[in-house]
């Protein structure tokens, strides 16, 4: 029986008028690997961030574990501890080193002594290959090795859960190699994984399920095989042809 | 009287000139960067009383408020005119100062701030480790120009009886009859002054920036 | 608070009396740091090394002294040469020359954002270096230092409060024989405060009117605080 680590029920998130996601349900099982794609402005960064409590959804519950952390009175930051994000535009500590970053939540928030707290940092920086730039600050670091410390910063507090916001969309082609190799890695190890992402490529390989979001609704998940090659729904189809066609393209010119 | 007495004479206000400078800066800094983070982080009631605060603060000519205030200290606490003077003159600098701090801060984007509670630090750690370390860099540049400002309108606590670089340029003008003298004589002195504290926040703001590869 | 509004009604008039003072001083010192500022600023930009180290060396001294330093030189100080002035001129002076090294700044910054690719295409087309600086560059550059510039005034009209020390009769002169004859130096200068926002506030509505006006579409420059 696989073991629910989030599940999310019902959830629905406006901003005044606009509704961005309605009665959203998924369930994320123990080192499951969900990606969920879907053309932009269809809520799937929204519901990273309520999921992360990085902004309320207006109804419906999530629970992490057996915690429903929706409920009133939770400790928001005792939750995110526990849920890792990694965010489109990298977001580093712009005054901290790479070390410096991942150390922060670990002496700060998990209270680890400095000697315990660079051992783990260099060993999460090692596991994303940048041992060696751990005195480098971000204005020091290429694209993508700012996102492999985004990585690492987050793996840093053991969390549950990693959530990963197009990780790659704000990389430079010849970058976002080394970024999914990492998150393939992972995905590997067991680590839970939801990641929002156009990587087709990433999704066909490495996710347990894929999701498609569209308009705020979910038409439909199953595994990578019935989504792209048996898909239930012709706006699945739709929409997979012309991004495979696109990215497709895109990665051919890359040669 | 030869030169040097003359010049040691009105130097000598420096000690004056530069405790005020060093009692007002700190003062108005203190408490700018309170009212800054109450400004930026304390909701839209607290920005609503900052932003006038700042609005009249501003609005009113440093003379005219230091005045105020000078008179109103002295009326409650018996305080000498360096004191009085000096902390009024703080109180002046504080608007501009929470300006700055807020300019520094707001500069520091939402982003760093959401980075940070995503990692688990609550909001007070996040702005303590993240937002002001970065927002203290940026605020240097116009600091350093606030500061030029406050060595500068030290020169105003002259009215209040202060024995400051200007008082005893105009008593020793007085005295010899050498007001011409005497009053650029404070004139270098004051640009020393200013020129030597520019060129230090300036080296404060090399060694302090941020390593990056353009 | 009924006596503090009294001083309104007993002073009103000589406060307006110094209002006016106050706002002649920005005016004159406004216009003579305007023409003296464009002055500095094309002779730091376009002038021989020597007259721009000399425009430089005039800005750094005139931001680096106090103001009510450079008043007593002019006031106090130069007569001793045989330059003497009534107290109200040598304030328009000190105003002026002060006011000058900002406006200069403000000016430099956006002829410097003009850039030289402005001169360079004014050139191209036969213009000579200063026909290029009066047809292609002081046009634009003038409208781009506007939302930069409309600091000065404010601050110059709060700046003007000082010259009471040499006794002009402005606003603060006027403010200062009130809270003598009253002996209530803190209401006093609270209801001197309260005419200065009045002023500020004016002007600053006045300036922002001005700016949407004159405003070129697509044309902006950042300025800091």
């Amino acid at each position: 029986m696989p073991k629910p680590i989030l599940t999310i029920k019902n959830l629905t998130k406006t901003y005044g008028q606009n509704v961005i996601f309605q009665n959203l349900d998924l369930t994320v099982n123990e080192g499951d690997t969900i990606v969920i794609i879907g053309p932009s402005g269809t809520g799937k960064s929204t519901l990273l961030r309520c999921v992360n409590l990085l902004t309320r959804p207006n109804e419906g519950q999530i629970w992490l574990d057996d915690l429903e952390i929706t409920a009133k009175g939770t400790d928001e930051d005792q939750v995110r501890q526990h849920i890792g994000m990694v965010f489109q535009n990298f977001l580093l500590f712009n005054h901290l080193t790479a070390l410096g970053n991942v150390k922060l939540g670990l002496t700060r928030v998990k209270h680890l002594s400095d000697e315990e707290a660079t051992e783990k940092a260099l060993h999460e920086l090692s596991r994303v290959g940048l041992a060696d730039r751990a005195d480098h600050y971000p204005g020091q670091l290429s694209g993508g090795q700012q996102q492999r410390v985004g990585i690492a910063r987050a793996l840093a507090m053991d969390p549950r859960v990693m959530l990963f916001d197009e990780p790659t969309s704000a990389l430079d082609p010849e970058l976002i190699g080394e970024v999914l190799e990492v998150m393939r890695k992972l995905a590997l190890d067991g680590m839970t994984m939801l990641v929002v992402t156009h990587e087709m490529g990433f999704a066909r390989e490495v996710a347990d399920r894929i999701v498609f979001m569209e308009k705020g609704y979910i038409v439909e998940e199953g595994s990578p095989d019935e989504m792209f090659n048996h898909p239930k729904f012709d706006r699945t189809r739709e929409f997979l042809w012309k991004i495979t066609e696109l990215y497709g393209k895109k990665e051919k010119e890359a040669e | 009287m030869d030169f040097g007495q003359f010049l040691s004479y009105i130097a000598s206000g420096t000690v004056y000139t530069v405790g005020v400078t060093l009692i007002a800066l700190p003062a108005g800094l203190l408490i700018g960067t309170i009212l800054a983070l109450f400004y930026v982080y304390g909701g839209k009631a607290a920005a609503r009383v900052m932003n006038l605060y700042s609005t009249i603060f501003r609005g009113i000519p440093p003379v005219v408020l230091l005045f105020i205030l000078f008179f109103a200290v002295s009326k409650g606490i018996n305080l000498s005119a360096f004191w009085a003077g000096s902390l009024s003159l703080g109180v002046v600098s504080s608007a501009y100062q929470m300006e700055i701090v807020r300019g520094a801060l707001l500069s520091v984007s939402g982003d760093q701030l959401m980075a940070a509670r995503a990692v688990g630090l609550s909001r007070m750690q996040a702005i303590r480790y993240v937002v002001l370390p970065q927002a203290v860099r940026l605020a240097i540049p116009p600091w350093s120009n606030e500061a030029a400002i406050v060595i500068k309108d030290s020169s105003l606590v002259y009215a209040l009886g202060v024995p400051e670089i200007l008082r005893r340029a105009q008593l020793i003008g007085a005295s010899s009859q050498q007001y011409l003298l005497a009053y650029l004589s404070a004139a270098v002195i004051y640009f020393l002054l200013v020129s030597l504290t520019t060129r230090m926040l300036n080296h404060l703001e090399q060694k302090l920036s941020i390593p990056s590869n353009p | 608070m009924l006596t503090w509004l009294g001083y309104f009604e007993r002073f009103g008039k000589n406060f307006l009396r110094g209002a006016g003072v106050t706002l002649e001083l920005t005016a004159v010192g406004l216009a003579i740091g305007f023409v003296l500022g464009l002055m500095l600023a094309l002779a730091r930009s376009y002038g021989p090394k020597w007259l721009q180290r000399a425009a430089a060396a005039y800005i750094a001294v005139f931001r680096g002294t106090p103001l009510l330093v450079q008043l007593f030189i002019i006031y106090y100080g130069l007569p001793e040469l045989g330059i003497a002035f009534s107290q109200n001129v040598a304030a328009y002076l000190a105003l002026g020359l002060n006011s000058a090294a900002y406006q200069a700044e403000y000016l430099r910054g956006s002829i410097n954002a003009i850039g030289a690719a402005q001169m360079e295409a004014g050139r191209s087309i036969g213009l000579s270096k200063w026909q290029a600086i009066g047809y292609v560059i002081l046009p634009q550059a003038l409208r781009l230092a506007l939302p930069s510039w409309s600091n000065e005034p404010i601050s110059l009209l709060k700046t003007t409060a000082i010259v009471f020390l040499i006794a002009v009769q402005d606003l603060m002169a006027e403010g200062k024989r009130a809270a003598t004859t009253t002996f209530d130096f803190v209401g006093i200068y609270l209801a001197v405060a309260v005419v200065y926002l009045v002023m500020v506030f004016a002007l600053d509505a006045l300036l922002k009117f001005l700016e949407r006006k004159t405003k070129i579409p697509g044309m902006d420059i950042e300025t800091r605080r």
